[in-house]
Formats: C-alpha cells, structure tokens, sequence
C-alpha cells in the first residue's frame, strides 16, 4: 500500500441559506484557498473528484457546471460521485493507490436551503414499498431512535446531553453554523418535532461545501510538515430496506472499523457524521470506542450539516488537529443513506 | 464564501418555482408485483427465506444471503407495532392529510415488520399495540390500496 495523507483543507462558513450565491460560488473560494495552503500548483493536480447531489441542485449533471470552480482547461482527469465528499477521497485515494496518481484534488458542496430537504431525502429510500408513503428523513431518524431508546442504546436525556455538548463546543469552530445551546434541563422542556425527537436532536439545514488534497508518500512530506496520514479507510452498506435492519445497531460501521484498523493503537478523537444525537451512542459502540474518546470536538453535523461535505468535514476536523501537533491518531466517520446505512471508516495519523 | 454571501438580503435575490421530477417508471415483478395484487384483494402474502423465516413485505433476494426467494405465503391483516414515531407536521404526498404515527408493524405470520402508517391520537401511540390494515375500497394494486393501520379497539 503506498503512504497517502492529507496534506491541506479548507471549508465555507456554514451557513442555513447561502441565498446570493450559487453553487460555483460557494465552492470556488475554498478550492482556491486548498490549492493555495497545499503548495501544488493549480495545474498540477494528477486527479480532481468532486462529491455532490442532483437532487439538490435541482438538474441533472449539476456538478459540471461547478468544473468551472477547478479550471478544467487543459484537460484534466477528474470524476464524480453522487455521494458525500468522503466518497469522492476514498476515490482519489483509490487512484492514487493503483499509481494513477500522486496529487489530489477532493471537493464536495452542497445548498440544501431551496428545497424541503427532509422531504427531498424521501426519494432515498426503497421505491416499491417506501417512498409511496413519502417518509422525511426526520420521520425516519424518529423510528430509529424510538427503537434505540427501547433497546436502552440512549436515553432522550443522553440525546440532549449531546446536542449540549456537540453545540457548545462549536463555540471553538469557526465554520459552524450553530454554536450555542441551552442547558439540557431547558431542551427537555422543548415540544417534540417528532415524537422522540425534539429539534435539538436533529442536524440544522446548512449551505456550505469543502475541499482537501491528498498527496503520497514524499510528496505529502515534502508539502506538508505533518501529514495527516490516512492509515485505514474502509465503507461498507447495510441493507437498502429499513425494515430488515436492525436500527439499533450498525453492523457496516463494525466491519469498515475493522477492516481500517480503529482497533490497532489508541484512538484520541473521533469525527462522527451523527445527524441526529442518537447516532452518536450507536457509533460509539459500533466502532468500540472508549469513554475517554473525545467525539465531534468541532461540534460535528450537530453543528453544521451541509449535505454531500458533512462527512468529508469530518476528515478535515481530525486532519486539521493532526497537522496542527494536537493529536497523532483520530478516526472520521461518513454516513449516506437513511439510519446510519452507509458508512465509511477512516484511521488518521500523524507522524512523532 | 465572500462576506456579503450572507448578509446580501433576500430582496435582492431574484427567485422563480422549480418544480424537480423524475417520472420513472418501474415493472414490479414477481414478488412486489404478487404482493400489490395481494393488496387490491385487501390481504397481505410475505416470503420464505432458507430458514423459514418470513419476510412482509416481500422481496426476491435475501437482504443477508442474496440468495433468490420465491416461496410466497400468507400473512395477517393484523400485527403489533415495533416502534413509532410522531408525525405531527403533515408533508405532501403522505399517506393521511392529519397527524398520525409512522411505525414499523409486525404482521401476524411475519418475522419482520414493515414500515407504514397508523391512524390513531398521539396519545393512543405504544409500542406492541395492535393495529390492523384500513383498505381503500376501490383498489387499484398499489401501495396506495392499503391506506393505513389503525388500532385494535
């Protein structure tokens, strides 16, 4: 396998409605900030892989147009996947590992505000027997965390601990989009948005993307003076149908943290794609993390959830506290599909 | 993102509707299309994994094995609820124009739940009640023939 890390992030501002700008006007900034912070120049990126959704730009192929963002003249070898961000990296790290590549370019976006997106994310779930009945994506978590609070996984009092917690310390996170939270005792005391699940227990709406670079071997040392280090990466699916999972727990999430070797050194942060708060003690088990691991420093999709970038944004928080000398060795977690279905693993470490 | 991405106010934002569709259309097959004709005779049928475990609603592969099932059979109109939820705001295109509960019921015959909709108060809501099956009286071999559950009084 050859050595490839992160070498440079950058994100947006999050915001719920970035109203006045499109898409392309989002994101451009933050890749020019990356290309910049990486040192490699514009054109010099062996690959380009991008993640975003056409159910959210509102037309087909919606991420060509975005191209324009990157300078795709000369030509440039460059791809896309319908998925989060962390999909688009595991792509690019793909390439690089098969020696297409040695540089990457690994952006992902998303403007969730013009649409219902609960409603929107309907159409991800199985078209013959679900989505006729149009289930939100809220009224989907809800099932899934009645079910986990019945199987004693969480508690609603452990679920506003978490949104707590997860917004508070967002108050350190320059890019998030909610960064204060009133005591637990208060979100108690908040009507239900859907019966288990008060507002504070779902992610915000959010506008914003995210952009990284990933390099191999003495390419990365030689940008970079401490690389985040990708030493395992893995995804796995469960089942398409609700029905036939066990929503409590998440059997993908066990087999990718195996298979990208959570298990085999100390883990001291953990970046979650938790968009609702009962996720978090489902993951925690998942991935057989200890108490002592300090989960969404950032504040995590809690805190900022734009669509397609949410779990990319959880490499950059662990990579960026890697390159930073604040912890040698952190996991991140990307999820798509509906109840934690789809999940990635990736182990990062830095080096002495 | 610039500055002003945020503080530019929305009357400066020229907006026009966008109504986005995706008018697929799909064949069901033998197993779905078996049960939705199941439902325009207002009764529910599952299918037989290897185990004899039957899954309702049913589908042709395992979800574990992907192993082909075909062995279809029977299963009630009433069943129990396994969880639920609280669906207070109604969205376009649900199956009931008031408040109702989304919950994952259990069959009787079936090993696995199937997730659907329940017509009952707020109040009325409990895990492991028992529901049984409303039908539209004329039906069609949809997933809308079968309307919702409502409580076993």
């Amino acid at each position: 396998m050859r050595d490839v890390a992160i070498i440079a992030t950058a994100q947006t501002k999050h915001v719920r409605a970035a109203t006045a700008t499109n898409e392309v006007e989002m994101i451009q900034p933050v890749i020019q900030e990356v290309i910049e912070r990486s040192g490699v120049d514009r054109h010099g990126f062996d690959f380009t892989c991008s993640g975003s959704s056409d159910y959210l730009a509102g037309q087909p192929f919606s991420f060509v147009m975005t191209l324009d963002a990157v300078a795709a003249w000369p030509p440039i070898s460059e791809s896309h996947v319908e998925m989060d961000g962390a999909w688009a990296l595991y792509e690019a790290w793909v390439k690089i590992q098969t020696g297409h590549a040695d540089t990457a370019l690994v952006y992902s976006y998303g403007k969730s505000s013009p649409g219902d997106l609960p409603r929107v994310l309907s159409r991800m779930t199985d078209p013959y027997y679900e989505a006729p009945l149009w289930p939100s994506s809220v009224d989907i978590a809800a099932l899934q965390a009645r079910a986990a609070i019945q199987a004693g996984v969480t508690s609603e009092q452990a679920m506003a601990d978490i949104a707590y917690r997860s917004r508070t310390s967002a108050a350190a996170n320059p890019f998030a989009q909610l960064t204060s939270s009133a005591q637990p005792s208060a979100l108690m005391d908040e009507e239900y948005l859907a019966d288990p699940l008060r507002r504070h227990d779902c992610a915000p709406i959010t506008d914003g993307g995210v952009a990284i670079v990933l390099a191999a071997g003495d390419k990365a040392r030689s940008l970079c003076s401490r690389p985040a280090w990708i030493r395992g990466i893995d995804h796995r699916a469960d089942g398409h149908h609700l029905n036939f999972r066990d929503l409590t727990t998440s059997p993908s999430v066990s087999i990718a943290a195996e298979k990208a070797g959570v298990a085999n050194g100390p883990i001291e942060i953990a970046e979650l794609h938790t968009c609702f708060t009962h996720h978090e003690p489902i993951l925690r088990s998942a991935l057989g993390l200890g108490d002592d691991v300090e989960v969404n420093p950032s504040g995590g999709p809690l805190a900022a959830n734009p669509m397609m970038a949410a779990g990319l944004i959880r490499m950059v928080e662990v990579a960026n506290r890697i390159h930073s000398g604040e912890v040698s060795r952190g996991v991140a977690h990307a999820t798509g599909g509906h109840a934690l279905q789809h999940n990635l693993i990736a182990v990062l470490e830095g080096e002495g | 993102m610039p500055e002003d991405a945020t503080t530019m106010g929305d009357e400066d934002v020229l907006r026009a509707p966008l109504v986005l569709e995706y008018p697929f259309k799909r064949t069901t097959g033998p197993v779905i299309g078996a049960f939705l004709t199941a439902l325009r005779e207002g009764r529910f049928i599952g299918i037989e994994d290897d185990n004899g475990k039957v899954l309702c609603p049913p589908v042709e592969y395992d979800p574990a094995s992907g192993a082909s099932l075909t062995k279809l059979v029977p299963v009630g109109s009433e069943g129990e609820v396994l969880s639920w939820s609280w669906n207070q705001s109604v969205r376009d295109g649900q199956p009931l124009d008031h408040p109702f509960a989304w919950v994952m019921v259990q069959l009787d015959g079936a090993d696995t739940p199937m997730m659907h909709v329940v017509d009952a108060p707020h109040e009325a809501m409990a895990t492991g009640m028992r529901v049984r099956a409303r039908f539209a009286s004329e039906r069609i071999g949809s997933m809308d023939d079968l309307l919702c559950f409502e409580p076993v009084s």
